[in-house]
């Protein structure tokens, strides 16, 4: 595409209580199925977008967890998670869910753990 | 005359579940639920003021909820107390108010 430009959504704000982060979702998709670059900030509650384990069968709303480990299909593959958000809230990176995909040309997974 | 307090916003947005804290009477039960679960797990810059609330009252956090936000049970602040939507409907009726 002639026009790639940059984008890098900065999610702020918890999943499931209110909607944003499933319509931050949406609109990464998006620009992802227009081939733009993009990278996801995950910063303030919204590293707990990243929780691992999350089960809404019992809350009764969707389970969109899943949906950022698949965005490595979508050559979304650039996320970066606040140290300082995870500490405010007790987290560390272990808490939260293993992402990784396959380079189709070097054949080997890596996870967002190993990023800058 | 005891109260129920339900707190559904984030600790780390809002400032409800301080605001309520700060205005709990012996007795009364705090109850967390939707992003308000968020302030039940241990560890955080939040768990300071509901140990505060645990003083003098209960403090209670929606099963379901914490689920959903991959919260597990073993890492609530000791004496916080998970609940079903069955065990919601049964502190509401334990206490003469339920203030939201």
């Amino acid at each position: 595409m002639a026009n790639k430009k940059r984008f890098l959504y900065v999610n702020r704000k918890a999943p499931h209580g209110t909607i944003y982060a499933l319509e931050s979702l949406e609109v990464v998709l998006i620009g992802a199925a227009f081939e733009q670059d993009v990278s996801l900030a995950f910063i303030d509650d919204g590293v707990f977008q990243l929780m691992a384990g999350q089960d809404t069968a019992a809350a009764g709303v969707k389970n969109f967890s899943r949906t950022y480990k698949a965005l490595g299909d979508y050559e979304v593959r650039k996320f970066y998670v606040e140290r300082e958000s995870l500490e405010e809230r007790g987290l560390t990176v272990e808490d939260l869910m293993p992402i990784t995909y396959e380079d189709e040309n070097e054949d080997y997974a890596r996870s967002p753990r190993s990023c800058p | 005359m005891s109260t129920l307090h339900t707190v559904n916003k984030s600790p780390f947005e809002r400032n409800a579940l301080q605001s309520c804290v700060g205005h709990l009477m012996a007795g009364d039960a705090v109850l967390m639920i939707e992003d308000g679960v968020l302030g039940a797990r241990n560890g955080s810059s939040a768990a300071a003021a509901v140990k505060a609330a645990l003083e003098n009252s209960s403090v209670y956090a929606l099963s379901s909820d914490l689920a959903a936000r991959g919260i597990k049970p073993e890492q609530l602040i000791e004496g916080v107390q998970a609940v079903d939507y069955g065990g919601f409907v049964d502190l509401v009726t334990q206490h003469a108010r339920t203030v939201a």
